[in-house]
């Protein structure tokens, strides 16, 4: 079937016009198989997982289990027992800005982060740092060579990439240096882990997160992975259902992992539409999307006043850019009433704004359904905008 | 309806706001900001017997939001209270309501295209907003004097 089929929100219309997504690094299409996993568990063994003792609990749980083991093998993790689900890339660092911290930090540590961070990986950093009276310190853009860690440099938690500007860290350097210090590592996979194939165990890292909404799958699932003897030596995040061995009004045994992170009943459906979004991406043909974002490139050059960021020839399948002085959310409006959606403010990532001198951009995302025609329109509609602001 | 929105006078506003900038020995002043686009906006005012002797704004944002700004000082300058409090609810009344007839907006009626446009009422109002907290700020001094 073509691609395009698969995702049946592109037959809708937006004000009159062919949808044109763009906005796919916000949030990536469903494909029909992930909506009828999610489907199939609502109508057909809806139940919760991990205590019934009946046929649907059984095959609940199955089919749940089968998705965490669809994810190790994704990021190619050691175990089933470090892969923790969570309700997002947010939920996961927020669980480690906790737990780690209260397993880990002292005062006086640095905690180390890079200037492309979008708020999620910097807010709860800043937060455990003021906490545990530890120093955030930020890798400043464009870096390179040896980063200033100091005997007290605790952890590295950096993203794989930008969200605002689709460029990449230099992971492998940066991961080299930070282990030669002793330190723990958190990769942000949020933005790559869609794009990039992940191997925790080549990476050397000791954490990694990402969303399942950003690789086709549901919104509300994210993982988190960690290395098993680093998870054994941390606090739970949130008591209460499966994360428990055995509860005396007294005393309480947490359970092993990764139970013992995974509080409450889960987002079922979510995960195991999850499980089938990894099995999905893994047969899709990823190099057509390299070329649409070089063709997006030409196309977009050729609009008189348009400025990229972060025109880089390694990245994600996004273009950020300013179109002479017309605001971003100008543009958005403008090219939204030609069915085209694109995202534009300043992406959660103000400290990098700051550092870029601008207040927001506009970014084009592009996914694996999308064509060189989604290009064309975009250009197209760039020019409406042009029209309408006489530029 | 992108022409009803972006149309001349809006463009030239925001392109060339009027009363902009600083107001040194401003009575009152407040800063606007809205957290998920990260337009920010201060609004500077002359108080004096209840009347809006002098207004400057001062900010980053879009066209919309901008316009909107250099169109309220034009509304507001020279004004009692009493009459501001009159054209913020008309302007409110412009973005919300099916009505053509203001008894009291000037130019800011060329704001209307927003209603077709949900998500960018927002950056219509922040101004005005921004100016209602100034005058609240100050209200709240003088109660605890």
């Amino acid at each position: 079937m073509d691609i395009a089929q698969q995702f049946p929100l592109l037959n809708r219309l937006v004000h009159g016009r062919r949808l044109v997504y763009l906005d796919t690094a916000a949030t990536a299409l469903k494909p029909l198989c992930v909506i009828e996993a999610e489907r199939a568990y609502e109508q057909e063994f809806c139940a919760n997982v991990h205590r019934g003792v009946h046929a649907l609990s059984e095959q609940a749980t199955r089919e749940f289990e089968s998705a965490r083991s669809e994810v190790q093998h994704f990021i190619q993790a050691p175990s089933t027992q470090e892969i923790i689900f969570t309700s997002g890339t947010t939920e996961s660092i927020n669980l480690l800005a906790h737990s780690y911290s209260k397993a880990f930090l002292k005062p006086g540590d640095e905690i180390w982060i890079s200037s492309l961070e979008h708020h999620s990986n910097l807010v709860p950093w800043q937060m455990a740092a003021k906490y545990y009276h530890c120093h955030l310190k930020v890798i400043p853009l464009d870096h390179v060579g040896e980063i200033p860690f100091g005997p007290t440099a605790r952890l590295l938690a950096v993203t794989y990439a930008s969200n605002a500007l689709g460029v990449l860290n230099p992971l492998s350097s940066w991961i080299a240096q930070a282990k030669a210090h002793g330190m723990q590592v958190l990769i942000d996979a949020a933005q790559a882990a869609v794009h990039v194939p992940i191997d925790v165990q080549a990476l050397g890292c000791d954490f990694l997160v990402f969303s399942g909404h950003k690789v086709y799958g549901p919104t509300g699932t994210g993982i988190l992975w960690g290395r098993e003897h680093l998870l054994e030596q941390m606090p739970p995040y949130q008591m209460g259902g499966d994360m428990i061995e055995s509860v005396r009004f007294e005393d309480t045994r947490f359970a092993k992992l990764p139970a013992k992170f995974e509080a409450g009943t889960p987002n079922i459906a979510g995960v195991i539409g999850l499980g089938e979004a990894l099995r999905w991406l893994k047969v899709q043909n990823h190099e057509a999307l390299t070329a649409l974002t070089q063709y997006a490139r030409e196309q977009l050059l050729s609009v008189p006043g348009l400025r990229l960021f972060g025109d880089q020839p390694h990245k994600m399948p996004l273009w950020s850019f300013l179109l002479s002085d017309v605001h971003p959310h100008d543009i958005s409006s403008i090219v939204d009433r030609e069915g085209v959606a694109i995202r534009a403010g300043h992406l959660c990532a103000q400290p990098l704004m700051q550092l870029l001198g601008v207040s927001a951009l506009v970014r084009a995302s592009f996914g694996l359904y999308n064509t060189r025609e989604d290009v064309d329109a975009l250009v197209y509609a760039l020019h409406q905008v042009r029209r309408v602001f006489r530029c | 309806m992108l022409d009803d929105l972006y149309q001349e006078l809006i463009l030239d506003h925001s392109r060339h706001p009027h009363h902009y900038g600083d107001l040194p020995g401003s009575t009152h002043s407040a800063h606007g900001h809205n957290p998920l686009c990260g337009d920010e906006l201060f609004v500077y005012l002359v108080i004096e017997n209840a009347r809006i002797q002098n207004i400057r704004f001062q900010g980053e944002g879009c066209a919309i939001s901008k316009a909107s700004a250099s169109l309220m000082t034009d509304e507001l300058i020279g004004k009692t209270l009493q009459e501001a409090r009159i054209l913020f609810q008309e302007f409110h009344e412009l973005l919300t309501q099916e009505k053509d007839q203001f008894d009291h907006l000037v130019k800011a009626q060329a704001l209307r295209g927003v209603r077709e446009f949900p998500v960018r009422v927002k950056c219509a109002t922040l101004a005005w907003h921004t100016f209602e907290a100034a005058l609240k700020e100050q209200a709240a001094e003088i109660t605890t004097e």
